[in-house]
């Protein structure tokens, strides 16, 4: 197997995000995938609506073949949410092409239904797509949703995969084309049926949580927490999640490991979970349950960190044959864990 | 001119790729003329933004609306920020402003650079133009290009080689481009394209020296590359007027044009709604209206005051009875109740019906205070309105951008292989297809040169040790705001009522609401379909194997983002007429 199609529809309820995140990703990128960069795996045929040289009923011809089983073998990815049309006697909240008979838009969920009966697999990129996502917010009159909502949670591919769900608003880069890249393996017999968590997401990508990856870690086991925006310790009093929340941004970064959430400076809202967004808003108050466990932490932090800055002030000074400390400065003090706390204008 | 005839064919393009969003064009060309009779262009997905926001945490405003678009949801933010800044009554540290200035700009360098040569430049390459137009492909086998030296393609051909998708050069390395300068986003406000270190008051970025290096070291690359874009895509446009002599009836329309600035200057910037006017001036990209070559105002208070939001052919109710928040702005100005601040949307979904309701989409127009005229303004794509105003403004002077008597001067310092370079931008004869594209190639100069000045402002108040980057504040039971920036693609403003601490009402009008809009109650087109009305047929083809080519590099002109244009909308479907001659469609 040379090439295997991978068909991307982007007319759910959707604002593209996860597309253009996809052309940011180099792990691998891109042109990786649609090249064929690595031996053994086939190269991908991407019918994706923001990269296609075709337009209009040419475009929407390899959507036509997929759906009438014509196309072989095939990926396909659903970005957006899904819109309840249930309700709706004319017209739909989502289309995608014209119907040649009607002259009216096709509704996606229509595509949704004819491609997933015949797809090898299907993946739900981006929390929209996932679980409903920022759409699914309260109050939407479109009833937006997830795709394994909308399908049901017990359905299977051709391939007897469940839906392999990607969350994150938009997705972490690496994320999406890393696991199009497992599900390529796995379609050639290189790889074993992909390993997912009870909510559909690859387990080797959203095993942890942010905050067991994250560069500020330390500066909460140490119980030194940021009071304002700007400062580089822990933000959790901020409003940052990241300690109950699913994802690797915390250790990868955003792209080419640069960037990120509460690992650079920016509170962690939850995006690639479930209850995104309703039960993490308002974003910016501190989490409940942050209260008390951050608490919980300081009488142990800052001990701790006294502990560990009486060793590194001694680690600083050169040993005594050396000349130990260099003429004309003092010895540095050894602060006491109430004085690190009353010289820190973030504490308090 | 007939109506009908074999001569006279229907055609639509729907999805229109190549661009982001849902979006059709549905034309009827005439091909004994050459010139296209009508166009209407439609969107099919709607997702309620407005209505869910209501009834919010204000706080929120910004991480909700990022979410509009997928390509520039940072400028949704941004202006969200803006809006919250005034709402909260307060004005961020100089520092947080620099940073955002440099994300904006990192944005605008990533976003035109990947929509220009990767999505657009389709448009232009050797396998379009061998399909489309042999003819002038065959001339430009043998055009040398007049700055081959500098950007390193010997003739047009070669440049149109270069843009050929997974292949061509120039197309492989504007991916590369594409991410580092989302790297440069990255760095400053931690996330693209839904940043997640932008607050009110301020960022959360830690504002250490290896940030600004960082920057800094991607920013002389991309500099480097933007030195040969201008002179390669001069050499292109240039070539296209001399072969196909009228192209620039292509895509034309009237000069209507709006720019609702860019780029703050925390030297008069407070946020305050009564020091507007003043503070809008000194935005490193001026805000202002053009029509017809005239620059009728500057003044942000006056182009706030001025948005209409008309229906006539949506699939809303009217909200003429519906509750007004806002009477008066905070100066006392009387505020119109189809203002933004006034609207309520309530979605009716139903059939298209041509002789009533056929969208979702609204119409945005401008009143023009001199004759009370409803103006279609269009956004030019975004660059060539921004530059047209700050050419006649002549309100920016900074070391690396001034603009001034009809022209924008960009200067780009020595980089790593090519010297000192300065760019100008002429306002040029025409509002149509090839200047759109061409003014967003300039304006990625221009945010790499203005990203100069913003890192030396920067770094300046590193150096001087003040390091604040965000200011605390309390949010108000009431207050009534807006904020007004520059999405990628034109002008954005974000309309905000607060109420019992809460979101009473919320409308951002995006770019492609004003370009994508349909025919308003006074019966006035929407810009992309007034575009392609008229609009003469170069394409070589017939009418069986027509692309539409012509129509194609229209409508993308217009840099189309339709997540932004159908936040709240479901656009129009395609018109059910009688058939006057054979259809190719199918």
């Amino acid at each position: 197997m040379d090439q295997v199609p991978v068909l991307w529809l982007t007319a759910g309820l959707s604002c593209d995000g996860d597309s253009i995140a996809m052309t940011a990703a180099t792990q691998p990128s891109l042109e990786d995938l649609v090249l064929g960069a690595f031996p053994g795996v086939p190269r991908v045929r991407f019918h994706h609506p923001v990269l296609a040289y075709e337009v209009g009923d040419e475009f929407v011809a390899g959507f036509e073949a997929a759906a009438a089983g014509e196309l072989g073998p095939f990926i396909l990815v659903v970005e957006g949410s899904i819109p309840d049309e249930s309700g709706n006697t004319e017209g739909c909240w989502a289309g995608f092409g014209t119907d040649p008979a009607t002259g009216q838009p096709i509704p996606t969920t229509t595509w949704i239904d004819r491609l997933t009966s015949q797809a090898w697999a299907v993946m739900a990129v981006g929390t929209c797509a996932a679980y409903g996502g920022i759409h699914g917010m309260a109050g939407n009159p479109t009833g937006a949703m997830g795709l394994a909502d909308y399908l049901g949670w017990d359905w299977r591919s051709k391939s007897g995969l469940p839906i392999v769900n990607l969350p994150g608003c938009p997705i972490q880069p690496d994320n999406c084309t890393e696991t199009l890249l497992y599900l390529l393996r796995q379609l050639v017999g290189a790889a074993p049926p992909i390993p997912l968590d009870h909510v559909y997401r690859p387990r080797w990508l959203f095993g942890q949580t942010l905050h067991e990856g994250c560069d500020r870690a330390g500066y909460y086991e140490q119980g030194d927490f940021a009071g304002e925006y700007g400062s580089p310790k822990c933000i959790v009093k901020l409003g940052c999640w990241g300690p109950v929340v699913d994802c690797n941004v915390g250790k990868r970064g955003w792209m080419n490991g640069i960037g990120g959430c509460a690992n650079v400076g920016g509170t962690c809202i939850g995006c690639t979970m479930p209850g995104f967004p309703d039960k993490f808003q308002p974003f910016l108050d501190e989490p409940p349950g942050a209260k008390m466990s951050s608490s919980a932490v300081l009488l142990y932090g800052r001990t701790v960190r006294a502990l560990r800055n009486v060793t590194r002030a001694s680690m600083n000074v050169e040993p005594e044959w050396r000349g130990g400390l260099p003429k004309g400065l003092q010895t540095p003090g050894i602060p006491s864990p109430t004085a690190v706390a009353a010289a820190d204008p973030d504490e308090g | 001119m007939s109506d009908t005839g074999p001569h006279i064919v229907d055609k639509t393009w729907d999805p229109i790729t190549r661009i982001v969003g849902s979006l059709g064009i549905h034309a009827r060309i005439d091909f004994r003329e050459r010139r296209v009779i009508r166009c209407h262009s439609t969107s099919s997905i709607f997702r309620g933004y407005s209505v869910f926001m209501r009834g919010k945490d204000p706080r929120d405003a910004h991480q909700i609306t990022s979410r509009i678009c997928g390509i520039c949801g940072d400028n949704h933010a941004t202006a969200s920020v803006y809006a919250q800044n005034m709402a909260y009554g307060i004005k961020p540290p100089r520092l947080a402003e620099w940073i955002i200035n440099l994300a904006e700009a990192a944005e605008y360098m990533f976003d035109h650079n990947l929509y220009q040569e990767n999505l657009v430049g389709v448009d232009f390459s050797e396998r379009m133009v061998r399909e489309t137009n042999p003819g002038v492909l065959a001339v430009a086998e043998t055009a040398e290009a007049p700055h081959a030296e500098i950007h390193g393609y010997r003739t047009i051909a070669d440049i149109m080689r270069a843009f050929n998708p997974m292949q061509g050069a120039l197309y492989m390395e504007a991916l590369k481009m594409s991410r580092l300068t989302r790297e440069m986003f990255c760095l400053m406000e931690g996330r693209h394209v839904h940043p997640s270190m932008l607050y009110p008051g301020g960022v959360g970025t830690v504002p250490t020296v290896q940030l600004f290096n960082d920057y800094l070291i991607r920013l002389v690359r991309y500099a480097e590359h933007i030195k040969r874009m201008v002179p390669l895509h001069d050499d292109l446009f240039d070539f296209l007027y001399a072969a196909m002599p009228g192209y620039e009836e292509v895509g034309r329309r009237r000069v209507l044009l709006g720019s609702w600035g860019s780029f703050q200057n925390p030297d008069t910037c407070d946020f305050r709604y009564d020091h507007m006017a003043s503070w809008g001036r000194d935005m490193f990209v001026t805000p202002g209206i053009v029509v017809d070559g005239e620059l009728v105002t500057t003044d942000l208070v006056e182009i706030n005051l001025g948005i209409r939001i008309l229906l006539g052919s949506s699939f809303y109710d009217d909200w003429a009875d519906g509750e007004t928040f806002v009477t008066h702005d905070p100066l006392g100005n009387p505020v119109d109740q189809r203002h933004p601040w006034n609207q309520t949307t309530v979605p009716r979904p139903q059939a298209r019906d041509l002789g009533g309701n056929y969208t979702w989409v609204m119409s945005p127009r401008w009143v023009d205070p001199r004759t009370g005229e409803h103006l279609a303004l269009d956004t030019g794509g975004g660059p060539l309105a921004r530059l047209w105003v700050t050419a006649l403004a002549g309100r920016v002077t900074t070391p690396y951008v001034t603009g001034g008597h009809g022209s924008v001067k960009i200067r780009l310092p020595r980089s790593a292989q090519l010297p000192e370079t300065e760019f100008e931008w002429q306002i040029p004869q025409w509002s149509n297809t090839l200047e759109r594209d061409r003014a967003r190639t300039y304006f990625q100069a221009y945010s790499a040169a203005m990203a100069f000045h913003f890192l030396e402002q920067a770094m300046a108040e590193v150096n001087a040790g003040r390091l604040d980057v965000w200011t605390p504040f309390e949010v108000p039971e009431e207050a009534v705001s807006c904020g007004f920036h520059e999405a990628v693609r034109g002008m954005l403003s974000h309309h905000m009522v607060i109420r019992d601490g809460r979101i009473a009402n919320y409308h951002p009008y995006p770019p492609t609401c004003w370009n994508a809009s349909p025919r308003d109650s006074f019966g006035t087109a929407g810009p992309y379909e007034d575009a392609v009305e008229g609009s003469p047929i170069f394409e070589e083809n017939g009418p069986d194997t027509f692309k539409g080519i012509d129509v194609m590099r229209t409508v993308r002109s217009f840099d189309p983002c339709l997540p932004c244009g159908v936040h709240l909308y479901l656009g129009r479907g395609k018109v059910r007429e009688l058939h006057h001659g054979p259809t190719f469609d199918r």
